[in-house]
């Protein structure tokens, strides 16, 4: 039976591939190989590293190619099977997930090297890298997709290799942190996929450009605001929002140290991506009706991530109420809206996603130095290792929001935007949790770093595979918190993609504008 | 579960098996069928033969880890997908070959070795857990 070239063109995409087009599925469909690769060579455990790092090394060009290819031409977009859209599910780069994706290859990327003194034979042959690639595949799907139900199958494909990685060791501890991170965290996937059967019944469609266009066109008649609500809950979840918080403080402190620097780096981020996506370019009209809802829950996060940093002794646990407090931030940001706002949560994010993962890093070397977490005993670590203290000195100002480094931008976005509309409670919280946040890690300084050592230290020193990405991940701290004008306007541009989105449906729907 | 009867036929049971799963794989393009419900048959075949004689004689039977297995479906599913690539196609767009092998035509295509990824996938990962939870002692 032959088939007229006519009769195809109404189904498939009959125009040839540019090569550089498939710079939008390398990402998650190159991790998905060389974790596969690894997998298979799971118990040739020197080969592990040697194929990982340059593996995640290769991400970090394909998405930094793919950055330049995005910031040049727009929104790029390859359909799956070569099926029209919205048939055929689509992958859809603009900037915001571009940039998402490229810090998040960064961070594995620090994280992997970290890992080779961090992680030991046994965790290796447990398959920490496989692991790290196939979550990388994850996150790197999850950034890149243009499809709802897709998005889904990212969230489940990074979810399961995090499970993974957070049982990575089998102690009793680990497993009890593990069984409350794994149920939180379905609770918070089943609720996403009951959103998700719930939309597709109100449009028929999943491609989000599709979505964009037809929740734009019959919004009077339709029951966006349930859709938009129980997106914020779920993806809250993700990110550990105010009320729904508490999974992370109870599981982070548990896993290999480089396992929970990965996590506080790229999990809740990807909660973050997915509430911008969603409520910024899906739904703007129902998020400006809960936008008091988000700025409070916000609010509340910064703060409980604040104060929850002051109470503890552990600096792991601290940490993660740290990561809270950030949260926080860039739940007001997208809260306000504005593209000052959203610009703001994505600089915070992608600040966020490296500090925070350096942070962990300091924490597991502090461990290490000083062979215990607590601190109440630690001490002495500034005669230790005085560059070592100074690298810790400058991230703990980052993650505070001093000027000059990274941290200070992005809250002065939020806080400009949040002065816009006179929202000077928001400024007011923001300010305040960065004081806060400023005296808990000013603690840890004086108390682990300046305090003699009250007993002797063990005799451990830093490995360079350890010391070399915390300097790597400091340096763009510092980097971007001096020369931040190139970041800042590429952020507008994401910010503004986002808030307007006719070049991301242009860019899946050739025509239509 | 160690009868004498059962012992002699779970090899034969377990050949049958493993080669109506490649029958169910193969014939899953149009009709009912795939790698997933065709790798599933195989696993159950793999568990009979666990039942009758050991976990120990499944894993030296499968000859590779079936961890190993479930990777390599993963691989050749991933390059099943990245082959569109040559022909300037978009990721995963099906692709056909017609060659004649000794006077039949054979369909070949890219989709058919995705189908055999799904296959091993399922294979590898769920005969893992099934020889895990047989192997209630040897761990």
């Amino acid at each position: 039976m032959a088939v007229s070239p006519a009769d195809l063109s109404a189904a498939f995409v009959m125009t040839p591939v540019a090569p550089a087009d498939w710079l939008v599925v390398l990402p998650p469909a190159w991790c998905i190989l060389a974790g596969a690769v690894l997998l298979m060579l799971r118990k040739s455990v020197r080969l592990q590293a040697m194929i990982a790092i340059p593996a995640l090394a290769i991400l970090v060009l394909v998405d930094a190619l793919l950055l330049v290819h995005v910031s040049q031409n727009g929104p790029v977009t390859m359909v799956m099977g070569r099926w029209l859209p919205p048939f055929g599910i689509a992958f859809t780069a603009d900037l915001t997930g571009v940039l998402f994706a490229l810090a998040g290859a960064v961070v594995a990327l620090a994280g992997s090297v970290h890992a080779l003194s961090d992680i030991d034979g046994t965790g290796r042959r447990y398959g920490f890298y496989p692991f790290l690639l196939l979550l990388m595949a994850g996150v790197s799907g999850a950034f890149l997709t243009g499809d709802i139900f897709n998005l889904y199958v990212w969230f489940e494909v990074l979810l399961i290799s995090s499970f993974g990685l957070i049982v990575l060791g089998s102690e009793a501890r680990q497993i009890d942190g593990a069984i409350k991170y794994a149920f939180l965290n379905l609770v918070a996937t089943t609720l996403f996929l009951i959103a998700t059967g719930y939309l597709y019944g109100i449009f028929g469609t999943l491609n989000m450009a599709d979505i964009a266009v037809k929740a734009a066109a019959g919004r009077a008649d339709l029951p966006l605001m349930t859709l938009a609500t129980l997106y914020l809950v779920a993806f809250g979840m993700k990110a550990a929002a105010f009320p729904v918080n508490f999974w992370l403080p109870a599981s982070y402190h548990t896993p290999r140290v480089v396992v929970s620097a990965l996590f506080a780096g790229l999990l809740t981020k990807v909660g973050i991506y997915a509430l911008l996506r969603t409520l910024i370019m899906l739904f703007p009209i129902e998020r400006e009706e809960l936008s008091v809802v988000i700025a409070l829950a916000g609010v509340a996060t910064m703060l409980v991530g604040a104060l929850g940093a002051l109470g503890q002794s552990d600096i792991r646990r601290l940490l993660g109420y740290v990561v809270i407090s950030g949260i926080g931030v860039m739940l007001v940001g997208l809260s306000l809206g504005s593209p000052g706002g959203v610009g703001g949560a994505i600089f915070y994010a992608l600040h966020s996603m490296v500090v925070m993962t350096a942070l962990y890093m300091v924490a597991g070397l502090a461990g290490r130095l000083a062979g215990t977490f607590d601190l109440n005993r630690l001490g002495g670590l500034h005669t230790r290792s005085a560059l070592f203290s100074t690298l810790s000195l400058v991230l703990f100002f980052a993650v505070s929001g001093l000027p000059p480094f990274s941290g200070f931008w992005p809250k002065v976005m939020v806080a400009k935007a949040a002065m816009d509309i006179g929202a000077w409670w928001l400024v007011a919280a923001v300010f305040l949790t960065g004081f806060l946040t400023t005296i808990a890690l000013g603690r840890v300084f004086a108390l682990a770093y300046w305090r003699p050592a009250g007993e002797a230290l063990p005799d451990a020193a830093i490995p360079a595979s350890a010391l070399l990405p915390l300097v790597a991940l400091t340096a763009l701290t510092v980097g971007f918190g001096l020369f931040p004008n190139a970041l800042l306007a590429t952020i507008q541009h994401a910010a503004q993609g986002l808030a307007d989105p006719r070049a991301y449906i242009g860019s899946v729907f050739p025509g239509v504008n | 579960m160690n009868t004498l009867i059962f012992r002699t036929v779970a090899p034969f049971l377990t050949a049958l098996m493993v080669l109506f799963s490649l029958f169910v794989l193969l014939r899953g393009h149009n009709e009912p069928g795939g790698g997933f419900i065709g790798g599933l048959i195989a696993v159950s075949a793999f568990a009979i033969y666990g039942i009758a004689n050991g976990v120990a004689a499944v894993r030296q039977a499968l000859w590779f880890h079936p961890m190993a297995i479930a990777a390599f479906g993963l691989f050749i599913a991933c390059i099943a997908g990245l082959l569109s690539f040559v022909f300037a196609v978009p990721f995963m767009t099906g692709l056909w070959v017609y060659p004649t092998i000794l006077g039949v035509e054979i369909p070949l295509s890219s989709v058919m070795l995705f189908d055999a990824g799904v296959y091993l996938v399922v294979v590898g990962s769920i005969t893992s857990i099934a020889l895990a939870l047989e192997a209630e002692d040897d761990v």
